[in-house]
Parts: C-alpha cells; sequence; structure tokens
C-alpha cells in the first residue's frame, strides 16, 4: 500500500500543531453582556442594510399611489371578468375618482404611474381629469365621445392592474410577460422582451470575467506568494495602483488604448499584423466589456489567492516531487487542491461584483455590452419607474442568494478565504 | 516682545472686524438678489452676458448663479419640504412640462411678456408652444448630423438621406445610446415622412417600426455615444464618417479648434429649453421681472453672439450679430426653422409614449 498524502490530512496536519485551545464555557451574563456589544453593529445593519433592502422588496410588489388615488375604480374593476368592455359602473366610478382628486398636480402623478403599464395613459388620464367636471352621465358613452381610447379593453385591464395596491406587474414585467387585454398573463411582443435575455447575458459575462480573472490571476498571485520581498513588494504596488485609480479613468483609459483608431490598433497597423481598413473593432462591445472587467476586478481574484498561496509551505510541494510526483502532478494533486479556498473565495467575489456592474458596461459595452444593471439604473433615474427596478433588484438579489448557497454547498463557506 | 504680541492682537481683531463688515454687506446684496440656476460652462457665460448684466444694470437686482444637471428632482425636493432657494431655472423643455403638471412652478402671464421690437405680440413673436403658463423659451439647440470635410471625399451629404446611405458615403455613423428621441424622427424624415406628420406616424404602431425599420439598416455600422461631447470626439478621431450631434457642441469644436466639420441641417430636430419660476419662489416678483427682461427681443438676439443656439423669438433673428469669440457671422450657424425640413420635438408625445418606446429601443440595441 502506498502512501498517499490526501490535500484534506495536510490542513489537518497543520490545525493539529497549534495547541489546543481551553475550552471555556460562557456564563449567562457573559453571553447577555456579548450581546450587548454587538447590539450598535445589529442597529447598523438593521437601519443601512436591512431596512433599505426590505423597502426594495416591499417597492416591487406595492403601488399605493393609484390605489388611493382612484379607490372607487380599483373597487368597480375588482370583479371585471376582462372579456368585454366594463359595465357604467366602472365608468361612473373613473370619473368620480377623477373628479375627486385632492390636487391638480395629483392627475399628472397618477398619469405618470399609470403609464409605465400602458403608453398614453398619461395623457388620458390628464385629459380626463380636465374635462372630468363637465361630463354627464351615461359616462359609457360621454367618456369614448371625449377620447376614443375609453373604448379601447387594454386601457380598462391597465386601470385594473394599476389600481391594485399590491401587484405582481413588475415581477412580470421584469420576466418580459404582461397583464393582457382580458386580464390573462401574456408574453410581452417580441420587439419588447429585453430582460429575460439581459438577465443570461449578465451571468454570461460574470462568468466569463471570473474565468479570465483566475487564468489571468492565478499564476500572478503564485509569482507574488513565492518571490522574493523586493519583487513581491514591487509587484504588489503594480497590482495595487490601479485598484487605487478612478474607475472612470481607467474605463476610459481602456477606450484610448482600443478603441479602432487607438494605440493597439495603431500599433498592429505599424508592424503590419492587420492593414489599414482591417483595424480590429475592440471596444464598444462584448470584447471591450470584457476586458475592462477583467483588468477592474483582477485584484479582487489576486488577493484572496495570495493570502491562501502565501501559507503553504514550498517544502509541500518538494515533498511531493521526491516522492516521485511529476511537477504538473504535484501541482494538480497537491498545491491546486490546498489553494481551492482561495480560488473559491475569489471567484465569488468577482463573480458577485462583475453582476452589479454598470458603469463600465454602459462606457465601453456599446449596444451588446449592456447588462441587467445598466437597466435598473435607467429605470432608477431616468424613467423613474422604481417598482421595475425594485423587481430587477430583487431577482437579481435572489439568484446571487442562490448561488451563494449553492457555492457554499459545494465548497463550504467555512473554508473560503478572503484575504 | 509684548509689543509684537499687541500688533498681533490688532491686526487680528482688525481682521475679524472687516469679515464681520463683508458679512453683513453680502447679507444686505442679498436682500436685493435673483438666484438663476442653469447648467453651467459656457452656456451660463452666454446668459450671464446676454442676460445677468445687463438686468443688474438696470434693475440693481444681483443675478447669482448655480449649476445643477437638469431633471426636476432638485425643484420636487425643494417645493416639497417648503425650502425653497432657487428663484428661476433653466430646464429642457420636456422637464418644463413634467414639473408644471405636477405643480412646482409658478404659473406665468404670457400676456405680460413684452412685444417683439418690430411691434409683434409676444404671443405671436415666439415660437408655437415656446411662451405659455408653464414656460418661457430662451432658445431652441438643434439635433444634427455632421461630417468631417476633410475625409469624406469629394461628395458631400446634403440630406438626411445620405446618412442612412451606407453605399454613397461608406463608413460608421455615430448615434446616441440612452434614448431615441430625435433618432426616430430623423429616421423617419429620411423614410420620406414630412415633418409636420412626423409624431402623428410615430404614434401609430406601424410608424414606429418603419422607423426602426429605417435604423435597422446602418444598425451593424453605427457607433453609439452617451456624452454630448463624444460625437465631436468620435468625428475627431476619424471613427465615425458621420455623426448625429448637438449643433451647438459641433459649432464650439469648429470656431475654438477650427476642426474642419460641416453641419447638415436637413431633418434638423429642434428642442426647446425654457425659463421657468419655482414654486414659491423666494423673489418672485423679481424672478417674473427677470423672465420677462431676459425673452425680450434684443437679449435673445445677443445670446446668440456667445452661443450658437437660436433665440426664441423671430424678431430676434435679424438683431443677430458676429460671434463675441472669432467675428463670425451667426445666424447661418443657429438651429432656425428655415435650415432644411426641420422637426420641432412634441414634448407630450415623448410625455406619453417614453416609457414603451424606450423599452422597446433598448430590446432593439440589445439584439
Amino acid at each position: 500500500m502506498s502512501f498517499r498524502p490526501a490535500p484534506r490530512r495536510i490542513e489537518e496536519y497543520r490545525f493539529d500543531r497549534q495547541p489546543p485551545r481551553e475550552a471555556a464555557i460562557p456564563t449567562a451574563r457573559q453571553n447577555r453582556n456579548g450581546l450587548l456589544l454587538t447590539l450598535p453593529l445589529l442597529a447598523f445593519i438593521a437601519v443601512f442594510f436591512a431596512a433599505p433592502i426590505g423597502a426594495m422588496l416591499w417597492r416591487s410588489v406595492s403601488n399605493p399611489l393609484p390605489a388611493s388615488l382612484m379607490p372607487r375604480t380599483a373597487a368597480a374593476l375588482a370583479g371585471w371578468d376582462g372579456a368585454t368592455l366594463p359595465g357604467e359602473t366602472a365608468f361612473a366610478a373613473a370619473v368620480e375618482d377623477l373628479r375627486a382628486l385632492p390636487e391638480r398636480q395629483d392627475a399628472a402623478r397618477l398619469g405618470a404611474q399609470l403609464n409605465f403599464d400602458y403608453g398614453g395613459l398619461n395623457s388620458l388620464i390628464r385629459k380626463t381629469a380636465r374635462e372630468a367636471a363637465k361630463l354627464t352621465p351615461p359616462y359609457a358613452e360621454s367618456l369614448p365621445l371625449l377620447d376614443r381610447k375609453w373604448s379601447d379593453q387594454a386601457v380598462w385591464a391597465a386601470l385594473a392592474v394599476g389600481t391594485q395596491a399590491l401587484t405582481a406587474k413588475n415581477y412580470l414585467a421584469a420576466l418580459d410577460m404582461r397583464y393582457g387585454a382580458d386580464l390573462g398573463v401574456v408574453a410581452a411582443p417580441e420587439k419588447e422582451r429585453l430582460y429575460l435575455m439581459l438577465f443570461g447575458r449578465t451571468a454570461w459575462v460574470a462568468g466569463l470575467v471570473t474565468a479570465l480573472c483566475l487564468l489571468l490571476g492565478y499564476p500572478l498571485a503564485y509569482v507574488l506568494a513565492t518571490a522574493g520581498p523586493r519583487t513581491a513588494g514591487v509587484l504588489m504596488i503594480l497590482l495595487l495602483l490601479p485598484f487605487w485609480t478612478s474607475l472612470l479613468v481607467r474605463t476610459t483609459a481602456w477606450i484610448a488604448l482600443l478603441q479602432s483608431q487607438g494605440v493597439v490598433n495603431d500599433l498592429m497597423v505599424w508592424l503590419g499584423l492587420v492593414s489599414e481598413e482591417g483595424r480590429v473593432q475592440m471596444v464598444y462591445n462584448l470584447t471591450g466589456t470584457l476586458v475592462a472587467m477583467t483588468q477592474i476586478l483582477m485584484p479582487f481574484m489576486v488577493l484572496p489567492l495570495y493570502s491562501v498561496m502565501k501559507t503553504i509551505p514550498p517544502t509541500y510541494l518538494r515533498a511531493a516531487s521526491s516522492m516521485g510526483a511529476r511537477p504538473l502532478q504535484g501541482f494538480a494533486r497537491v498545491y491546486l487542491p490546498m489553494t481551492m479556498p482561495g480560488v473559491a473565495a475569489g471567484a465569488l467575489l468577482v463573480f458577485i461584483l462583475a453582476v452589479g456592474y454598470y458603469i463600465t458596461p454602459a462606457l465601453v459595452g456599446g449596444p451588446g455590452g449592456q447588462l441587467i444593471s445598466n437597466l435598473i439604473a435607467y429605470h432608477m433615474q431616468q424613467s423613474l419607474n422604481w417598482g421595475l427596478a425594485a423587481a430587477l433588484g430583487t431577482i437579481l438579489l435572489g439568484a446571487v442568494i442562490a448561488l451563494y448557497l449553492v457555492f457554499n454547498k459545494l465548497a463550504g463557506a467555512d473554508r473560503l478565504r478572503f484575504g | 516682545m509684548s509689543r509684537s504680541l499687541l500688533y498681533a492682537g490688532l491686526s487680528a481683531a482688525a481682521i475679524i472686524g472687516a469679515m464681520a463688515v463683508t458679512i453683513r454687506l453680502a447679507e444686505a446684496a442679498e436682500d436685493k438678489s435673483l438666484t438663476v440656476v442653469s447648467w453651467g460652462g459656457a452656456y451660463t457665460k452666454s446668459q450671464v452676458e446676454a442676460y445677468h448684466k445687463p438686468f443688474t444694470a438696470e434693475t440693481g437686482i444681483a443675478v447669482v448663479n448655480a449649476d445643477y444637471n437638469g431633471g426636476i428632482a432638485e425643484v420636487k425636493a425643494q417645493v416639497e419640504s417648503g425650502n425653497v432657494v432657487w428663484d428661476v431655472v433653466d430646464m429642457e423643455v420636456g422637464d418644463a412640462l413634467r414639473a408644471c403638471d405636477e405643480g412646482l412652478l409658478e404659473p406665468l402671464d404670457p400676456a405680460s411678456f413684452p412685444a417683439g421690437d418690430d411691434g409683434t405680440p409676444a404671443a405671436e413673436d415666439f415660437y408655437p408652444d415656446a411662451l405659455n403658463e408653464c414656460w418661457a423659451t430662451t432658445i431652441i439647440f438643434s439635433t444634427v448630423f455632421a461630417f468631417d470635410d476633410s475625409k469624406i471625399g469629394p461628395n458631400k451629404p446634403n440630406t438626411i438621406g445620405d446618412f442612412f446611405d451606407l453605399q454613397k458615403f461608406p463608413g460608421k455613423r455615430g448615434l446616441r445610446k440612452q434614448n431615441p428621441k430625435a433618432t426616430l424622427e430623423m429616421a423617419l424624415i429620411a423614410d420620406g415622412v414630412v415633418p409636420e406628420d412626423v409624431y402623428e406616424v410615430l404614434a401609430s404602431p406601424e410608424g414606429l417600426d418603419r422607423a426602426f425599420a429605417k435604423l435597422d439598416t446602418i444598425k451593424d455600422s453605427v457607433v453609439w455615444w452617451e456624452a454630448g461631447s463624444q460625437p465631436v470626439q468620435l468625428l475627431a478621431d476619424g471613427e465615425v464618417a458621420m455623426t448625429v450631434v448637438y449643433n451647438g457642441r459641433l459649432f464650439d469644436a469648429v470656431a475654438a479648434e477650427g476642426k474642419p466639420f460641416k453641419i447638415v441641417w436637413d431633418a434638423q430636430v429642434m428642442e426647446y429649453d425654457t425659463y421657468v419660476v419655482v414654486k414659491g419662489a423666494p423673489n418672485k416678483e423679481a424672478a417674473m421681472a427677470f423672465m420677462r427682461f431676459a425673452t425680450a427681443t434684443r437679449q435673445l438676439a445677443a445670446q446668440a453672439s456667445w452661443i450658437a443656439y437660436a433665440p426664441a423669438r423671430k424678431s430676434s433673428l435679424p438683431l443677430v450679430g458676429k460671434n463675441a469669440a472669432n467675428g463670425e457671422d451667426m445666424l447661418p450657424n443657429l438651429p432656425t426653422p428655415d435650415k432644411g425640413r426641420a422637426v420641432t420635438v412634441d414634448p407630450r408625445f415623448w410625455a406619453d409614449h417614453q416609457d414603451e418606446i424606450n423599452q422597446r429601443w433598448a430590446a432593439w440595441l440589445a439584439q
């Protein structure tokens, strides 16, 4: 029977060398005091972490403004089946709600909210609110006379959905679905489908960036961990220097380097590698996003790897080769398994950061390099459709948590080393 | 030793005294001042020269500048918290419409605005919808397309059709990425829609399809830009043969840096930039007086000497002079409706349709 040192054994051996700790059982009083000490931190987490996330979750399903401004319409449409146009009660309820709007600007706020679900409701609501006082019953006739959109069943479906206080519409929209004119769930028109594809692309890009970071970062971390102190110091500065430079500056520098009239292309033309007409498009596409994100996220991969590699004594590899392992075998059987906690931590850090990236893809990504975060930012800042932004963010958060749990099951979070 | 201490004490007292007097003076001046918020840079400078200085000279009311980056968030926060510190704000017409609808603005009285220098009443002197209860337009800027004269070859593009003609004019095209405002309008005109019908066509699903189909023909050759300074850089770097660009930015590159760039005015998409008064403005009366003064014929004409934007009053055009920096005639460089087939952005159309059109735009881009 040959002696085969399993890597796990080596680690245990290392831990075994430490003197065993005195196992002191804390008293109840000590326990309470310890808890008191963590209170400020818990309060901080509750206020600045849990509460905002809770608010985001809540915003993705709640829809308070239209529900509070059009309570009669919401009630009248509650039992509507969506098969035909609703009856006079619903028309009258809508008119009454719009007459009763507390302030002039409420019509605009209501219109802007409802417009997210059905383009054109913005002006329809404002116009109808302006003229509501002059309308006469039966409203099922006078409303379509004011604007023929009122005889469009899709408008009523949008009102029925849009005036519910609790709604799943944001999640449907985030998954490229919506409520149709008959209140059934239908897929969005093909030309407007966007988010599922972007979720997929985001995961794909984040995975590629993680793989590239690992591929390039592993040898770098190895050199860092095994070089002499002087070389290691210089390498560390080189690694961290870009880290201290503004994200925007680094991203813009990549544009200057990679664009078709940029430094890299100029060099290749000068060397005769490509012709003047054959300049390579390396930016404003997926390539640009990958290059820039890999460079920016590299330290997050290298530092955990470095911290793990630093603790592996070179004697282990020598021991492996003394027992007949070829260099590659020694690496695969001894070194690589021992660096796995660093690989796992680095990969997790880079992947999660990459999933949330949006400035770099926005600048160097072009239309093909947009990620889901770009759309979340768009809905937060431009369209002000915060409900949809919250739903997209919640799905992203859920996916990352699920990934972490799976990862934990496979790699074991207690073994991760974050540097 | 004790003498130098005495001197030190005396000079410290003098400095503190002087500071106190300065602060008192500043407070006194603030009683008669007006806060006007705008976009900063060359644009604010043009307003200072054309509006602020003559206004202060005539009324004695000092004008304080503040910069912002557009949007209605800050105005909304001030009005809703009851702590209004801005008086007049320079807003894009779309933002002005939204702010007005949400009740964040003081209503104006269009009838109180002075007639043009040629006697035309204000209501007719301003371009359509440039003056109403919500806003008073100062300038018109345009989204146009431009090319580098030194690189384009012997044939020069002169209509929007040439922008979409990759056979006749090979090379990349620059387009704005964030949203398709102005781009869809240009695509429809290139497809043969007359400017007056653009928004009617765009409001129908078939019309929207038509605009996107036109853009499909050049999609593979497009370089997308985000910031207003980028298209000028793209042209300068030779990254694109032609690009859509804001006319003012392109003029600056030509006037200040002598770049051989040329604007094609056909299918220019004009957009209003307006002055509004914030609801509950601390100096409401002075703000109203300032609006009437700044949007008078002569002030609007004077601004065009400083920046390549067109005055919102027709009566200002004959008075437009030469560029303050290089002495060039400004009128040929201003986005006036007589140049090419011109469209004016309809803020109400975009308020209604931006949500679904922008979503479709994002999906189209990502495909």
